[in-house]
């Protein structure tokens, strides 16, 4: 605790409690863990997550990673990937998995779920083209079904074609241009899952 | 005709009350008519034995020996009146839109018991055994198999606290309250103890889950409020047995010191975690079993009932909570025994479940109004007015107050909605009834007058409250059950989100509960699944089972549907290698399939379609989707195995157009782009030929298709022969076969065949 109150960049902290909503208390149980994972360095690098036990084993760590080190979800405009992140950053990433306010207006709910739902986005769209073609969608799935050894490569893609040509009946598109998904299909295809209440963390 | 019309209208409006007269007179007359008979056959053989052969009477063509077969004979009797009620209330239309079905067999129940005792007899009353050990059992196994794990374990905390704390508030306020009006009323009440009043209020203040099921199953609302009140009162269970043996056992003695209530409490912790845990090594045990069922099908059902019962029983042996114990056998074991029965054993523990819970359900609401009828009634005004008025008090109370204090820990907060509905469903029903009868007049002198105010209690909730809780739900506009859309990507995704917040937690550094449901997921992939279920079903993920599951589903969509309808295909651009496959892959117009060709599409597939299983979810004990499907899936697999496809058949594929052939209508069917052959629809029949040829339809890979000819092999569309993948030859009906084929197909199609 000693080390926030005399952080160098201390006046960024100040700003840090209204800009992703956390309380100060939160902020400072975030930043311990911080400077644990960074081992005192004040930034995190990729090999620095790798060392956390507990995503060895979760079949989409490379991609939470992956999320942590993304321009677009750093409430930027830019995009593109950061080699090493600060606790402004971590904290902002983090704060996609707040619980929302209680007493939220219906536009606020509907922002928020937006928001999350950007955020898995992104984790898809590992290439940042704003579209999750089927390839990116291909490798979600076998990343999710990387846990059980005898998986076919065919399954994999079977599930992919079968999950697009959802989207496409949802959306009312038709086929011929159907390789990929925007931000507002997603947004569409999964409004019956409720983001907002399930995306959530207590800290 | 007229006449005749009207005649057919009454006789179709009133067919419950013709059978109950006739089978209350048959009954009645059955009963009387042995009656006089014990009296011959007696005196006849004694007669006969002693005095050796006197008066030769005439040989007996036709004897009549009622005693014989009484007893079943009169348990098939009330069930087939239960069941003649059920049918009679679906045939009157307006009916049972308006009132619960609950309250109608009550209302049947009162008349049944009302003509009984007119004849004189005396109705049977709901006895304990009969109850706990009959008729509870098959409701509670059938809403503890089918519960819904998803739901319930996100809100498991909510309903525990309103099981728990819930029911000790309704039935210490309840108690002490109405001691304190028997003290203020005098007069004959004043004989009533402060423990017998504490007894009193925790029969009556836990809510039942038959009366629940009964009116919630026909209000559809959303799967959240369903769960909570359901759950709530299932778990209440073993805080009811607890508290009537607490207060039973010091009832006699009259004083109740701290260490008794200390005692109290670990005898809860006891009965709940004793119940549950023998529940789940029964589940275990069943789990266990129906690995080696693979050679003996037909008695797979019968493992699965008698598992869950012998539960129930050794759970009520040591006096801990058979409900409990009952919901968590048919919790633990059914992912594994699912996973190991056929489908037709699923199909049949399915029905017999809901067909036993069904009828449960009817014969304990008819009994319950017999019972009323029968029983010894000691009406009590002020009693009775107290007792209903403080249920609803102490009901709305301890729910908006628990409400409150649950809300600060739960992320979908409970509206005010929310609340008046789960305080408004707090039905009660014939376990407290159950209970109650079952009190020993000697210690508690008031017994019928609390038989009375139950009885009461129980009709009010279930007639007024059953009655008025659709329209409240209409008016409040809560929110219904949300069709479920079986969706992949809504399924990958939910998966995804698990991993995707047990990684955050992981790097965030606290165990939520997430991690540990993590943890259960993993231990249980990686050794309980391993030892509980046979063959290589073990090791199949929960995304590809869902995903089979939902591709039968439209394969069997679309041939139901006919070729009128257009499904777009998938491009897959990752896997087809040309541009200008994509081309070929436009939508072209599929011509009409002839009604009688429809249905015997239909028909076939249904018989012999030989896919994976299909799990439905449904606690309504109405309605069950029917099965269609057979169970053959280590087959197909075997097959898919056998059957090497040497290049995808998309790549391959390069029909743009079908070649006339002259006897040949194809239709064609659009289906995703699997990269192997997974549906058929039969299309044609030739009659131009010597021999009738069936011509199949294989869909492929998005449009491309081809069409297979009789068994020996097949035809492309466009002249290409194609063979050596698996056909299954059936037959159906006609003299006409049609083919089915699963597999891959090894050659390319549209290229000319291999000679």
């Amino acid at each position: 605790m000693g080390a926030w109150a005399s952080g160098p960049a201390e006046h960024e902290f100040r700003e840090l409690p209204e800009k992703t909503g956390f309380s100060v208390d939160e902020l400072r149980s975030l930043y311990k863990r911080f400077m644990q994972l960074c081992n005192e360095e004040g930034t995190l690098r990729q090999e620095d997550f790798e060392k956390i036990e507990h995503l060895q084993l979760n079949p989409i760590r490379s991609k939470i990673i992956r999320a942590f080190f993304d321009k677009r979800n750093f409430h930027k405009t830019e995009v593109g990937t950061v080699q090493e992140i600060g606790f402004v950053e971590f904290v902002t990433v983090v704060s996609y998995f707040k619980l929302p306010e209680t007493n939220q207006t219906k536009e606020q709910a509907a922002e928020l779920r937006r928001k999350k739902l950007r955020f898995l986005f992104n984790m898809h769209d590992t290439d940042s083209d704003e579209t999750i073609t089927l390839e990116e969608y291909k490798y979600v799935i076998e990343d999710l079904l990387s846990s059980y050894k005898t998986i076919e490569k065919e399954t994999a893609k079977a599930i992919a074609d079968s999950a697009m040509l959802e989207v496409a009946n949802i959306t009312g598109r038709s086929m011929e241009n159907c390789g990929s998904i925007t931000f507002e299909e997603f947004f569409q295809i999964l409004q019956d899952v409720e983001v907002e209440s399930k995306m959530n963390l207590r800290f | 005709m007229p006449a005749r019309c009207r005649w057919a209208g009454a006789w179709r409006t009133f067919p419950r009350v013709r059978w109950v007269f006739l089978l209350a007179l048959f009954a009645g007359a059955v009963a009387s008519a042995s009656a006089g008979q014990v009296n011959d056959t007696d005196s006849g053989a004694t007669g006969g034995e002693g005095t050796g052969h006197h008066s030769r009477r005439a040989f007996p063509v036709l004897a009549v020996n009622y005693e014989y077969i009484r007893m079943p004979f009169e348990i098939s009797l009330w069930i087939l009146l239960a069941s003649f009620m059920k049918l009679g209330f679906h045939l009157i239309p307006r009916l049972s839109g308006v009132v619960p079905e609950s309250c109608l067999l009550i209302a049947v129940g009162l008349v049944v018991g009302g003509l009984i005792r007119l004849m004189g007899e005396t109705p049977p009353v709901l006895s304990y055994n009969l109850f706990f050990l009959c008729l509870l059992p098959p409701i509670i196994l059938d809403a503890g198999y089918f519960l819904p794990m998803r739901p319930f374990s996100e809100n498991v905390g909510t309903i525990l606290v309103f099981a728990v704390v819930g029911t000790l508030w309704n039935a210490f306020f309840m108690g002490a309250t109405l001691f304190g009006v028997c003290q203020a009323v005098g007069g004959q009440l004043e004989s009533v103890g402060l423990l017998a009043c504490l007894l009193f209020g925790a029969i009556v203040s836990a809510v039942d889950p038959v009366a629940v099921l009964a009116v919630f199953e026909e209000i559809h609302i959303n799967e959240l409020l369903h769960i909570l009140v359901f759950g709530e009162s299932l778990l209440n269970d073993a805080v009811t047995v607890v508290l009537y043996h607490l207060f039973e056992e010091f009832g006699n003695v009259g004083i109740v010191t701290l260490a008794d209530v200390f005692l109290g409490i670990i005898c809860f912790l006891v009965v709940a975690m004793g119940g549950i845990m023998v529940g789940a090594v029964y589940g275990v045990l069943a789990a266990f079993t129906s690995r080696f069922t693979s050679h003996t099908r037909v008695i797979e059902p019968l493992f699965v009932f008698l598992y869950s019962y012998m539960a129930y029983l050794s759970a009520e042996v040591f006096h801990l909570s058979g409900i409990m114990a009952l919901i968590a056998c048919g919790v633990v074991m059914r992912p594994y025994v699912e996973a190991n029965i056929s489908h037709k054993s699923y199909t049949t523990i399915k029905y017999f479940l809901k067909m036993w819970s069904s009828v449960s359900e009817t014969l304990i609401f008819i009994f319950l109004g017999v019972s009323t009828v029968a029983g010894p009634h000691a009406w009590n005004w002020p009693f009775v007015i107290a007792t209903i008025f403080l249920c609803l008090i102490s009901r709305v109370l301890g729910v908006i107050g628990l409400t409150f204090v649950i809300n600060k820990f739960r992320i979908v907060k409970l509206s005010n909605k929310d609340q008046f509905i789960v305080a408004y469903g707090g039905l009660r029903g014939a376990i407290a009834f159950s209970l109650a009868f079952v009190l020993s007049a000697k210690h508690f002198p008031m017994k019928n007058m609390f038989l009375t105010a139950i009885i009461t209690v129980i009709f009010f909730t279930v007639f007024v409250q059953g009655m008025t809780i659709r329209p409240l739900v209409e008016l409040l506009a809560v929110k219904k059950k949300k069709e479920t859309k079986h969706s992949i990507n809504e399924e990958i995704h939910t998966q995804f989100l698990d991993h995707l917040l047990t990684g955050i937690e992981g790097v965030c550094g606290h165990y939520g509960h997430h991690h540990w449901k993590d943890k259960l997921n993993r231990f249980n992939k990686m050794y309980v699944k391993r030892w509980l279920i046979a063959g290589e079903r073990s090791t199949e993920p929960q995304l590809i089972s869902f995903y089979h599951k939902l591709e039968l589903k439209q394969a069997l969509m679309l041939a139901e549907s006919g070729s009128t309808a257009k499904l777009p295909s998938i491009p897959s651009s990752a896997s087809m290698q040309g541009e200008s496959m994509r081309r070929s892959t436009r939508g072209r117009a599929l011509p009409q399939i002839s009604k009688v060709k429809e249905e015997e599409i239909r028909k076939i597939l249904r018989a012999n379609l030989q896919k994976t299983r299909q799990r439905l979810h449904s606690y309504n004990r109405h309605t069950l989707i029917a099965d269609p499907f057979e169970d053959n899936w280590t087959e197909v697999r075997l097959r898919k195995k056998r059957v090497e496809m040497e290049r995808r058949v998309s790549d391959l594929l390069h029909l743009n157009s079908i070649p006339p052939k002259p006897n040949l209508s194809c239709q064609r069917m659009m289906m995703g782009a699997w990269s192997e052959v997974k549906v058929i629809v039969i299309v044609k029949h030739s009659t131009t030929h010597v021999h009738t040829t069936k011509y199949v339809l294989l869909l492929t890979h998005s449009e491309q298709w081809a069409a297979m000819k009789g068994s020996r092999g097949a035809v492309c569309g466009d002249g290409a022969l194609l063979s050596g993948f698996t056909v299954a030859p059936w037959r159906f009906g006609t003299r006409t076969s049609n083919l089915l084929i699963t597999g891959s197909f090894p050659y390319p199609l549209g290229q000319p065949p291999p000679q």
